[in-house]
């Protein structure tokens, strides 16, 4: 039987999102459901002096109006952040108390302050409308680097600082750049992000009066860690009376990792007014709320030799956190970001500190990459700029520096286990056609327009896990995933896992390693996610984990399938078990080559006896039934790299940038379906190149985000994209049993420098910040001609 | 959205009966539905004109185009006639929004709701066009008064639009990135005695851009605007574009419709 894993096998998740049919979180309806709208500040920084709910009570239609002080005298608690971070002076993080509802004080524009209930949206709204809250407005924070100037936003969060974090070895690197021929610096903005999911959030909660289960329905990643944190730390239900369903989740890029005040909200206030609740944002609402990504404010240094050695590497980073502390907001600039920020590059002296401030706006958390697209763009416009000072080529510069043995004991922490660096970048030059470029230069210019290449090269920690690592790391769980693989006594199996896809085809992924493993067709598998009243336990999709950690346990329980089915089998034909090979779906007793199909075994183990004999086919020790589980927790992190190359061009007169070529070549591991991690590179590049080019947080200085709706925030389209040239290297990982290497964030890891690189080449080595948008290349390009004629 | 009461109207009069105050005209929705989405507008009224059939349709006579009101964008960018007796006005409307927008949007909206950024005012100025309503005719530049603000009364409805067949015309716009409307957009049309430069994007409302316009009328050529400098004063500054960055494409995209002409 052909290996299903390696070959681009249709998804089967196709057919139900192509036909409409995916059923998501807004299209969940309970009988009797009152719909919800919150009442949300409209003030980056005020004093909540009073609310009025008497008038909205009154409402047409309004069920119930809760508030704040509803919320703590029932002792609900807030919502957290998910790692420890300690300051380099062994200080443990401020974390502010981050309550469902506002009480006291609003802290950005969109922080729930009420809630209001009723029986129609529309009456609802209303009734939102009649809240009165009385504000005290306060002089919001807004600039991260002006935040450890300014007052306090929280009590007790001195300066504002969440953490004062440093990795590294100052005293090295001082002694490394003293060696110094060059130093080559950088100041870089990496722009904050909207993650703009297509499906915004949205719950439906549903409380049973009769066995006071609460059942949210909701748009998560992590359905089982949302339960565990609304119970634990919200206090909404004891597990066991709370069940999370994720249905068809329409995209997240991390913004869905969160448990959310609407959730908690909705949760605890549906056994309050004993009716079902619905509550679906608006997209107003998403951009206000939903975690963004980014915002670090870098200078960062590299200590070079003339012939191009890098010696040492410093990064002084402020990242804005937003108003509180969220989920993963505390690792994503430290530990997700510091490591990384040497790339795959030998360098023996480095430090990362980063100083994590509190500000007036939407809190930032994991987005698509979470803190390695921040670290390559630091070390990669690093790279670049050392290429252009030392006159070295900037493909040449890179090779200088990789790693040639594996496993590469890189500067901070990783051991990366496998790669091969130099053959990527040879790759991507060879199919970028990089020699050509000088060519296609001039041919640029002769039109009046500019042209311009760059290249990144990259490397990234994911598959988030092993548990031991992430909890000394300050993790507040591990991040295992789980598995279970059970039969059917006629046949059909159910893959349960704890990942759960937003967007990831895991319908599909999973069905062809599992089905590889068990033998039989993968029509035959469904793969079972996002409810925790089915699967075991599990830890969700994020960081690139899903198919390195919740894969391979469903490889290991698939395993455990086998080795029981071996030793029915073996009972079953007589034989000893070290006589039956399983092969294609068949356990053949070798001698006789007799065969019992592994759907026959399942039968016997449901089954197992048959009229008139009294002989079990189950061997002793063993038990009836077909079902085997794996929690797997791997012995490292997946690390996967690669190398891109872009060429844009620029018309100088309005400072359009065209991405003219985009070649992507990634070391991925053994690819399980082709067609899939192309989407996912593809996706990746999409949005490493909106934020590269387009996309453009603004909040004014009052902290009101101007870029609230499509008509100011640009998202790219298709029109700004050239069609991707893909290639692949491909060295198994030795981290897991399928050597296979995370592949969800490359794309928007490696791309911003690549294209940022490009438009810098193009401009002449002139720096320019992300965006590069069109008015300000238009600047940069009015500059450089002014030079030249200077020069001439 | 607030609730409303919907009407929808067979002909013209009943349709101005209905007006008020409180009331609006509903033909594309293209602004109007996500203003009251929004919870930025309401209305008792909502009269939707869809229905009246007079005001759809494209004529053309040897002058001139004339377009019901509410014909949609997508009608003009496909009509064999505009093509043949303006094609720059084809190649206007083909460029508005996406396909859905073009789908539903239709010229009276878009020239009576007078977004300052919006495409088709500038074809308006530029050739000449008569506003056709169910008053009055009114001179497109009498007709845009200001920021979304127009020459129409209460009750008063735009019928069709009445351009001027130009020798030559050409449309040119930088669309912002975010929302695809003009930045700046440039429609020059080369009438028989003189040639119009209308700018729509760069200020409140839009205009034409006299200097350029003279200049083009004794020497209708890329030339004669060369290092011509358009003043920046007066233009919109916005996070999406300075005025001095409006300026620079204004002049600039002039000379691009030219040389398409």
């Amino acid at each position: 039987m052909a290996s299903l894993v390696g070959s681009r096998v249709e998804r089967k998740e196709d057919t139900r999102f192509l036909q409409g049919k995916g059923r998501y979180t807004a299209d969940i309806n309970i009988a009797n459901q009152t719909y919800a709208v919150f009442v949300r500040s409209p003030h980056a920084r005020a004093k909540i002096k009073s609310v009025d709910t008497s008038k909205a009570l009154k409402s047409s239609g309004v069920v119930g109006v809760l508030t704040g002080k509803e919320i703590a005298e029932d002792k609900i608690g807030g919502l957290i952040a998910g790692w420890a971070i300690r300051s380099e002076d062994g200080s443990e993080m401020k974390v502010p108390a981050n309550p469902p509802l506002a009480k006291d004080v609003a802290n950005f524009v969109g922080e729930p302050v009420a809630v209001v209930f009723a029986e129609t949206l529309d009456e609802a709204k209303e009734g939102a409308e009649k809240v009165k809250v009385d504000y005290k407005v306060l002089k919001a924070v807004v600039d991260p680097a002006e935040a450890m100037k300014s007052d306090a936003i929280h009590d007790g969060v001195d300066k504002n600082l969440c953490y004062d974090w440093l990795l590294g070895d100052r005293k090295a690197v001082d002694e490394a750049f003293a060696k110094a021929d060059k130093i080559i610096k950088v100041d870089l903005i990496n722009n904050r992000l909207v993650p703009n999911a297509m499906e915004p959030r949205a719950c439906v909660v549903d409380y049973n009066t009769a066995s006071e289960e609460i059942t949210l329905y909701t748009t998560s990643q992590n359905p089982h860690l949302s339960r565990l944190v609304m119970s634990a730390f919200g206090g909404v239900a004891p597990e066991n009376k709370l069940r999370v369903v994720a249905p068809d989740v329409g995209g997240g890029f991390g913004s869905k990792i969160n448990v959310y005040n609407e959730e908690i909200v909705c949760s605890w206030a549906s056994k309050k007014i004993e009716r079902p609740i619905k509550w679906v944002a608006e997209r107003t609402e998403s951009f206000l709320t939903d975690t963004h990504g980014r915002d670090h404010v870098t200078h960062a240094e590299l200590a070079v030799t003339n012939d191009g050695k890098f010696l040492g590497f410093k990064n002084e980073t402020i990242a804005n956190l937003g108003a509180y502390a969220r989920v993963f907001g505390t690792v994503t600039p430290t530990y997700l970001f510091g490591p990384c920020a040497t790339g795959v590059y030998v360098i023996p002296a480095a430090y990362s500190n980063v100083k994590a401030v509190y500000t007036n706006t939407a809190p930032v958390d994991a987005y698509r990459g979470a803190g390695r697209p921040e670290a390559t763009y630091t070390i990669e416009r690093l790279v670049e700029k050392a290429a252009m000072e030392l006159g070295i080529d900037k493909t040449e510069i890179r090779m200088k520096n990789f790693p040639t043995q594996f496993p590469f004991k890189q500067t901070l922490v990783h051991t990366v286990d496998s790669g091969d660096y130099v053959a990527g970048l040879e790759k991507a030059k060879q199919m970028a056609d990089y020699k050509g470029f000088e060519a296609r230069r001039k041919k640029s210019e002769a039109n009046g327009k500019l042209r311009g290449i760059g290249v990144s090269s990259y490397f990234e920690a994911c598959g988030i896990a092993p548990s031991a690592a992430v909890m000394s790391l300050g993790c507040g769980v591990g991040l295992w995933e789980s598995a279970e693989v059970r039969f059917n006594p006629t046949g059909q199996i159910s893959v349960f896992t704890g990942a759960h896809s937003h967007g990831q085809s895991h319908d599909t992924t999973f069905a062809q390693i599992a089905a590889d493993e068990l033998g039989v067709p993968m029509e035959n598998i469904d793969v079972v996610h996002g409810d925790t009243d089915k699967g075991t336990f599990g830890m969700g999709t994020y960081g690139s984990r899903s198919l390195t950690v919740g894969g391979i346990a469903i490889v290991n329980a698939c395993k455990k399938i086998v080795a029981k089915g071996k030793r029915v089998a073996a009972k079953m034909l007589e034989v000893n078990e070290d006589e039956i090979e399983f092969k294609d779906g068949e356990f053949v007793a070798l001698k006789s080559n007799k065969k019992k199909t592994i759907g026959e075994v399942a039968f016997a183990c449901y089954l197992p006896g048959q009229r008139d004999e009294m002989k079990s086919p189950i061997p002793e020790g063993d038990e009836p039934g077909l079902i085997e589980s794996s929690f797997f927790d791997p012995a490292n992190f997946s690390f996967p790299a690669g190398s891109h190359i872009c060429e844009v061009e620029i018309d100088p007169d309005t400072g359009n940038v065209k991405v003219e070529k985009y070649t992507a070549v990634d070391d991925f591991g053994r690819i399980v379906n082709p067609m899939i991690v192309e989407g996912q590179v593809h996706g990746g590049i999409a949005q490493g190149i909106g934020q590269a080019l387009h996309e453009n947080t603004q909040y004014d200085e009052t902290g009101q985000l101007m870029t609230a709706s499509y008509m100011d925030y640009t998202m790219p389209r298709a029109d700004n994209f050239p069609e991707f040239n893909l290639g692949f290297t491909c060295t198994h990982a030795t981290s897991n049993p399928l050597g296979v290497k995370g592949c969800g964030e490359a794309g928007a890891i490696a791309s911003p420098p690549t294209v940022m690189n490009a438009v810098i080449d193009a401009l002449g080595g002139q720096e320019i910040s992300m965006p590069a948008t069109a008015e300000k290349v238009w600047k940069a390009c009015k500059a450089m001609k002014k030079s030249n004629a200077k020069a001439a | 959205m607030k609730s409303f009461n919907y009407h929808a109207p067979k002909d013209v009069k009943d349709a101005s009966k209905l007006a008020s105050s409180n009331s609006a005209f509903l033909a594309g929705g293209m602004t109007t539905i996500p203003s009251m989405k929004l919870g930025l507008a309401s209305y008792k009224d909502v009269i939707d004109i869809k229905n009246i059939k007079k005001l759809s349709g494209i004529k053309v006579s040897g002058k001139s185009v004339t377009i019901g009101a509410t014909t949609k964008h997508a009608e003009v960018a496909a009509s064999k006639d505009v093509k043949k007796a303006i094609p720059a006005l084809a190649k206007l409307a083909g460029n508005i929004g996406d396909a859905q927008v073009r789908n539903r949007g239709t010229i009276g909206g878009s020239i009576s709701n007078n977004d300052p950024s919006a495409c088709y005012p500038s074809a308006c100025m530029a050739l000449n066009a008569v506003i056709h309503t169910n008053k009055r005719k009114i001179d497109a530049d009498k007709f845009f008064t200001g920021m979304f603000e127009t020459a129409l009364k209460s009750g008063e409805l735009v019928e069709a639009v009445e351009f001027e067949i130009p020798e030559k015309a050409d449309y040119q716009k930088h669309p912002n990135p975010a929302s695809r409307y003009a930045i700046i957009g440039v429609f020059v049309a080369k009438h028989k005695k003189d040639v119009n430069v209308a700018v729509t994007g760069a200020k409140s409302c839009v205009y034409i851009d006299q200097d350029l316009s003279k200049k083009l009328s004794s020497n209708f050529s890329v030339s004669a605007i060369e290092g011509m400098e358009v003043k920046s004063s007066g233009m919109n500054s916005d996070m999406h574009a300075s005025a001095e960055y409006r300026a620079n494409l204004v002049s600039l995209y002039a000379k691009k419709a030219v040389e398409a002409c």
